[in-house]
């Protein structure tokens, strides 16, 4: 057996080994005589007993709760079909959005182009996605404009405990609302949202982490001319 | 097979091209290639050069062609017109269906495709120069385009082949040894494992000489794997770094 | 399999480029980073690999010899064709070429053939018997937009890195293709009343018309082609003109070092 070790933060390929001891198996891993191993192409976390390979690229993974963004492909009489950026269409039903909608009446409300935020509300074991839009803050929308990123580059541009993301708000009076499945709704002034998308363009180009949030920091300022001080609570 | 004028490995044992019976040619790989693709590769082998894309898993389309079950893994293995020196008519023929058949059996081994029903894993790999051993080069850049996909799988595949060329056992046959050679064996090896995903041959060999072939080919494979390896690094390396600042983030 | 624009996203894309504004903040009439790369291809009698942005072809030229069109006994022949394989893109199936590709590999075929690219007087091995046969064949790799300025582009590039393999076919030394002008294509989108060049995916998905010119290294209109079902005035038709021999001139120098 050609049997690979791997250390912290290394990236780990499908069929790499995971030598932790006590845990279980979790998300992007599987078992196989007694062993654990790596699935997808990731970093290893490990929370609350188990170890997780957090996937470095591929498309999107719905999770029941995740809040998204989907643009919707198809309408019947009661029903839509949305896509997620998932490997599966996901389907919204009449009877999970916030209005009643009578029976043929669907168009109406939501049409084939239009981007909605939602909420993953079941993924059953055949992968069929359900989502809800009947919940605050959940909506169709009606301004801005969506861009899209790796689903794996989402933390990046949340950046740690939001910062990131409350920046580019500040900087460009932008309302920005990133979904877990890599799509981004920035709506706000003109300039702001140019600023703000390539703001975002930059933060999933530049390699390195280190010395990021600066790097974007000293962008927003040079483009938007603003000076916002002490924004920040993790300096 | 056997062309009495040309020798194909001289006295010293080395080969036309310079290389010892047991060497492979460089071999390059370059992962993440593409934008518009999920996952890819080029992958420089000798003289060939290839390009794998992979799309999923997506919807399958056509819909009557959907497993319930499972994801449906489609390699579909080509050849640019001008990657060889008599011009390719454009389009499948014979031998590129049969390849992309068992490559997409190959690959179906290592894919979890359990996970994904009714959709399909898409490979593509287009041939843009050809000098023997395609399907090999084919199939190690499809495993790394699978990688930086992010497809879920138990392994990575690596292949290489070995033959026999003026009596004598070696690996990697270049174009000249594979048309005046006497055995060729194509070998896709899952890494790990060294559980064999694909086998051909063709040519002649005693069962001693196949045994000695596949020891060349399973151990050029392992080779393979590090440059595989190294170029899924490469490619990451760099998003990789300073990972724990953002390890612990939350939605807005 | 469809490409995805929500409605949203489209209303802002044609109010930027009302103010004149671009989603990667080029200018209008600037095209993306153009990246040529000849002769990598070993099979082929030439070829080269152009990177416009993200869209990313590969044109290779490939010769053999035949019958002349009887029409022109003394003269070579091109033959182009392009594939729009489904590595490309997820919206393209593998298959017969369908519409666009045959579309693009005619505009391409135009600008050379009616701009005498090659000099196919050259390429007569006996009248009325044997000339040569030249094959242009584009493979898309990836696409992000504006197929007809990268293939064009690389199809020049790969026509003048090629040789003609005379030695394969016992007619003597391998010479340089012959080559009677430079022609380079550009490609105009009308969007919205606006007229920007060089469209990537997501301004081609939502263009109106558009427009593209071939010209030589004098300056003379060799190929035109209009697409899509928006309309152009007469004068952004001269305006387009006017523009693409000043690019193309840009371009042709960047050949000339390039080749």
């Amino acid at each position: 057996m050609n049997e690979k070790k791997e250390t912290k933060r290394e990236l780990l390929l499908p069929g790499d080994l995971i030598v932790d001891e006590g845990v279980k198996p979790g998300r992007g891993t599987f078992k196989r005589g007694g062993k654990i191993y790596a699935a997808t192409l990731g970093v290893k976390t490990v929370r609350s007993g188990y170890v997780n390979i957090a996937a470095q690229s591929g498309r999107y993974d719905p999770k029941r709760g995740d809040r998204v963004i989907g643009t919707v492909t198809d309408v019947n009489s009661s029903i839509w079909m949305v896509d997620l950026n998932a490997p599966f269409p996901a389907v919204l039903h009449v009877n999970d959005v916030p209005w009643r909608v009578e029976f043929g009446d669907t168009k109406r409300y939501i049409d084939v182009g239009d981007a909605i935020l939602v909420k993953i509300s079941n993924v059953d074991e055949l992968k069929k996605i359900q989502i809800s839009m009947d919940e605050e803050g959940l909506r169709k929308l009606n301004n801005g404009q969506v861009i899209e990123i790796a689903p794996s580059q989402v933390p990046r541009v949340i950046g740690r405990k939001g910062s990131m993301i409350s920046m580019l708000k500040n900087y460009t009076d932008s309302r920005i609302f990133v979904g877990q499945n890599g799509r981004i709704w920035i709506d706000g002034p003109l300039e702001g949202q140019y600023i703000a998308v390539k703001a975002i363009q930059m933060i999933e180009e530049k390699a390195q982490v280190v010395g990021l949030t600066d790097a974007v920091e000293q962008f927003l300022k040079e483009e938007t001319g603003k000076v916002l001080e002490n924004k920040r609570e993790d300096k | 097979m056997v062309d009495e004028d040309i020798k194909l490995i001289g006295k010293d044992g080395i080969r036309r091209d310079g290389r010892k019976f047991d060497e492979l040619r460089p071999i390059t790989i370059e992962a993440g290639v593409l934008k518009r693709a999920d996952g890819s590769a080029y992958l420089e082998w000798g003289e060939n050069k290839v390009l794998a894309a992979v799309y999923g898993p997506r919807e399958m389309h056509p819909r009557h062609a959907q497993n319930p079950s499972r994801a449906v893994v489609q390699a579909r293995y080509n050849m640019a017109a001008f990657s060889v020196p008599d011009r390719k008519r454009p389009g499948p023929d014979r031998r590129s269906v049969e390849i992309s058949k068992i490559m997409s059996e190959a690959l179906e081994e290592i894919i979890f495709v359990e996970q994904f029903p009714r959709s399909s894993v898409d490979v593509f790999v287009e041939v843009l120069e050809a000098s023997a051993g395609t399907r090999c080069a084919a199939l190690t850049a499809a495993s790394v385009a699978l990688a930086d996909a992010g497809i879920p799988m138990s392994d990575m595949i690596s292949s290489c082949a070995a033959g026999k060329i003026d009596g004598q056992i070696v690996l990697d046959l270049g174009k000249k040894e594979d048309n005046f050679g006497e055995a060729d064996v194509p070998l896709g090896m899952v890494t790990s494992s060294g559980k064999i995903t694909l086998l051909q041959m063709d040519g002649n060999l005693t069962l001693d000489e196949y045994k000695k072939v596949m020891e060349l080919a399973m151990n050029a494979c392992r080779e393979i794997y590090q440059i595989q390896r190294e170029a899924l690094k490469k490619r990451y390396s760099t998003s990789l770094e300073g990972y724990e600042d953002i390890e612990d983030t939350e939605e807005e | 399999m469809k490409e995805l624009i929500s409605r949203i996203t489209k209303d802002y894309l044609f109010r930027l480029i009302k103010e004149g504004k671009r989603l990667d903040g080029r200018d209008l009439l600037e095209h993306r980073k153009l990246d040529i790369n000849t002769g990598w291809i070993g099979t082929a009698e030439g070829s080269a690999r152009v990177h416009l942005g993200d869209t990313d072809v590969i044109v290779g030229v490939k010769m053999s010899i035949g019958e002349p069109f009887p029409d022109t006994p003394d003269k070579g022949v091109m033959i182009t064709s392009a594939e729009l394989i489904p590595m490309a893109s997820p919206k393209y199936e593998a298959g017969p070429p369908r519409e666009d590709a045959t579309e693009l590999a005619r505009v391409v075929d135009r600008g050379i053939r009616e701009g005498h690219v090659i000099d196919t007087t050259k390429l007569c091995v006996t009248k009325g018997e044997k000339v040569w046969l030249v094959f242009l064949d584009m493979h898309i790799l990836d696409f992000d937009g504006n197929l007809f300025d990268a293939c064009g582009i690389a199809a020049m590039a790969a026509l003048m890195n090629s040789e003609v393999p005379a030695e394969t076919f016992d007619l003597g030394d391998n010479y340089k293709l012959p080559i009677g002008h430079v022609v380079i294509p550009t490609t105009f989108y009308k969007i919205k009343d606006q007229i920007m060049l060089d469209a990537r995916l997501e301004e081609e998905m939502i263009a109106d018309a558009r427009l593209t010119v071939g010209t030589n290294e004098k300056g003379e209109l060799v190929s035109m082609q209009k697409g899509l079902s928006g309309v152009f005035e007469y004068e952004d038709t001269i305006s387009c003109i006017e523009k693409s021999r000043e690019i193309g001139d840009k371009i042709r120098a960047l050949l000339k070092d390039k080749v």
